[in-house]
C-alpha cells in the first residue's frame, strides 16, 4: 500500500505541481465559461428555428444536428486545426476549439431545447398572441423560459458532458488541467500528476453528478 | 482557381487513392472497437443496475460510488490513467485495450444509471403481484420488472451509446490506429489534409444510420411524460 501510495500519490510529487494543475483547472472553467454560452445559444437558435415553419429551414436543421452528432467531436477539432491552416487561414487554437465546441454542442443543445418547446402546450402560444404579444415576445418570454424549466435536468446533463469534453483541447495544446497533468508528468517520470488531476475532476464534477441523479429521479417519481 | 486549391488540399485524389487502405484498416479497427465497448458497457450497466435492485447496502454503495465516479471522470482522462499510469503498477496494457476498458467502464456507469431509472419506475404492485404468485426475486426481476423497464430506457440508451462509441476517436490520442489515428497519421505523412477528409467521410458513414436509427427509437418508444 505504501509503496503503491509512493508510486501514484507521491506526496512530494502532489504538492510540487498541484499549484500548477491548479492554474490548469483555472483554464478548464474559463474554456468551460466560453464553450457552455455559446453552445446554448447556439443550441436555443437551432431549436427556434424550426418553429418559423418554413419546411427547407426544419430539413437544414435535421441535417445539421444528425451530421454533428454522428462526428466525433475529436475528428471535428483536428479537421478543423490542421484543416484551416491549408485554406490559408492562421486559426489559433482556443478559435477552433472554440468553432469545433460551437457545431458540436449546439447539436445536442438544439434537441434538449426543441423537446422542451415541444412540451409547452398550443394553448400557452394561443393565448400570448391573442394578447398581442409578438411572434418574438412569445418565444422569448412565454414558450422559451417554460421549455427550459422543463428541459433542466437535460440541460445541466449536457453541461457536465460539455466540461468533461474540455479535455480535448489538450490535444490541440491548450494548457487545461488535462495538459497541464500530462506536460507534468512528462517532467516527473511518475504517474502522480495524472492521478491528482482525476481527483481534481472527482472533487470538482462529482457533486453535479449527484445532483443529475436526484433531478432524473424526480423526474421518473412525478411519471 | 480558389475551388481548384480547395479540391487539391482536401479532396486529393491522388493522395486519396493512396492512403485508403490505411483509413480503411482503421475503420474495422473502429467496428471492432465500437462493438467490443457497446456489448461490455450495456452488460457491466445492465448487470450493475439488477443487482442494486436487491438492495444490498454494501454492494449499492459500491454501486453507486462506481457509476458516480466514471460519470463525473472525463473519457479522455480515463484513457490516459489506464494508458500511462497502470502500467507503474506493472499492468501495462495495450492501446487498443486501454481505449475499450475506459469507454466500456464509462458507458457501464451510464448505462447502470439509466437501467436503474427505468427499473425503479416500474410501479411496485408489479413485482408485489408477480412474488405474491409465487415466482421467486430473480424471476419477477428478469420476467416482470426487466421486460418492462428495458423499454422505457432504450431511446436515453440509443443516445447516450452513441455519445460513448464516437470517443473511440480518443484512442487515437494513445496512437491507437483506429480512422483518426489513421488519417492524422496519413495528413501528417502526405503533408496534406486529404486523408482526414476521408477519415471524417469514414465516421459520418459509421455514425448516420446510429444517429437516425436514434432518432426512430425515440419517436417509436419515447418517454412518455
Amino acid at each position: 500500500m505504501e509503496a503503491i501510495l509512493q508510486q501514484f500519490l507521491n506526496p512530494a510529487i502532489a504538492a510540487k505541481v498541484f499549484p500548477y494543475l491548479l492554474k490548469g483547472f483555472g483554464t478548464t472553467l474559463l474554456l468551460s465559461l466560453l464553450v457552455v454560452p455559446l453552445g446554448l445559444a447556439g443550441g436555443l437558435a437551432v431549436a427556434v428555428l424550426p418553429t418559423l415553419r418554413r419546411r427547407w429551414l426544419s430539413w437544414l436543421v435535421i441535417a445539421y444536428v444528425d451530421f454533428f452528432r454522428a462526428f466525433p467531436p475529436l475528428v471535428l477539432l483536428l479537421f478543423i486545426y490542421f484543416g484551416a491552416p491549408f485554406l490559408g487561414v492562421n486559426l489559433p487554437a482556443i478559435l477552433a476549439v472554440a468553432l469545433g465546441f460551437l457545431l458540436n454542442t449546439s447539436s445536442y443543445y438544439g434537441e434538449i431545447f426543441r423537446a422542451g418547446i415541444e412540451s409547452v402546450p398550443r394553448g400557452q402560444w394561443e393565448a400570448a398572441r391573442s394578447t398581442g404579444l409578438s411572434w418574438r415576445q412569445t418565444m422569448a418570454h412565454v414558450v422559451v423560459p417554460q421549455a427550459t424549466r422543463n428541459v433542466l435536468p437535460d440541460l445541466i446533463g449536457n453541461t457536465l458532458e460539455v466540461v468533461k469534453l474540455t479535455t480535448l483541447a489538450s490535444v490541440v495544446a491548450i494548457p487545461e488541467l488535462l495538459n497541464a497533468a500530462r506536460n507534468a508528468q512528462a517532467l516527473t517520470y511518475n504517474p502522480t500528476p495524472i492521478v491528482l488531476a482525476a481527483l481534481i475532476y472527482l472533487v470538482a464534477l462529482w457533486p453535479i453528478v449527484r445532483l443529475i441523479s436526484r433531478l432524473e429521479h424526480k423526474a421518473v417519481a412525478v411519471r | 482557381m480558389e475551388l481548384d486549391r480547395l479540391v487539391f488540399t482536401f479532396f486529393n485524389a491522388e493522395i486519396a487513392r493512396e492512403y485508403l487502405p490505411d483509413i480503411v484498416k482503421g475503420f474495422w479497427i473502429t467496428v471492432k472497437l465500437g462493438l467490443a465497448v457497446i456489448a461490455s458497457g450495456l452488460a457491466l450497466g445492465l448487470a450493475a443496475a439488477m443487482l442494486r435492485s436487491f438492495q444490498v447496502r454494501a454492494i449499492n454503495l459500491l454501486i453507486v460510488v462506481y457509476a458516480d465516479a466514471f460519470r463525473a471522470l472525463p473519457p479522455l482522462m480515463v484513457i490516459i490513467i489506464l494508458f500511462f499510469a497502470f502500467p507503474y503498477a506493472g499492468l501495462p496494457m495495450s492501446a487498443f485495450t486501454a481505449t475499450w476498458l475506459s469507454l466500456a467502464l464509462v458507458l457501464g456507469a451510464f448505462a447502470e444509471e439509466i437501467f436503474w431509472a427505468g427499473i425503479i419506475s416500474i410501479p411496485k404492485g408489479q413485482s408485489e403481484a408477480a412474488r405474491s404468485t409465487g415466482m421467486n426475486r430473480w424471476r419477477t426481476l428478469v420476467h416482470v420488472v426487466l421486460p418492462q423497464a428495458v423499454r422505457l430506457t432504450i431511446p436515453p440508451l440509443t443516445n447516450r451509446t452513441i455519445a460513448i462509441t464516437k470517443g473511440t476517436a480518443l484512442g487515437s490520442v494513445v496512437a491507437l490506429s483506429e480512422i483518426l489515428g489513421a488519417a492524422h497519421s496519413a495528413a501528417s505523412l502526405a503533408g496534406n489534409p486529404t486523408p482526414l477528409t476521408l477519415g471524417a467521410i469514414a465516421y459520418l458513414l459509421l455514425f448516420i444510420p446510429f444517429v437516425i436509427f436514434g432518432r426512430w427509437v425515440e419517436s417509436r418508444f419515447a418517454w412518455r411524460r
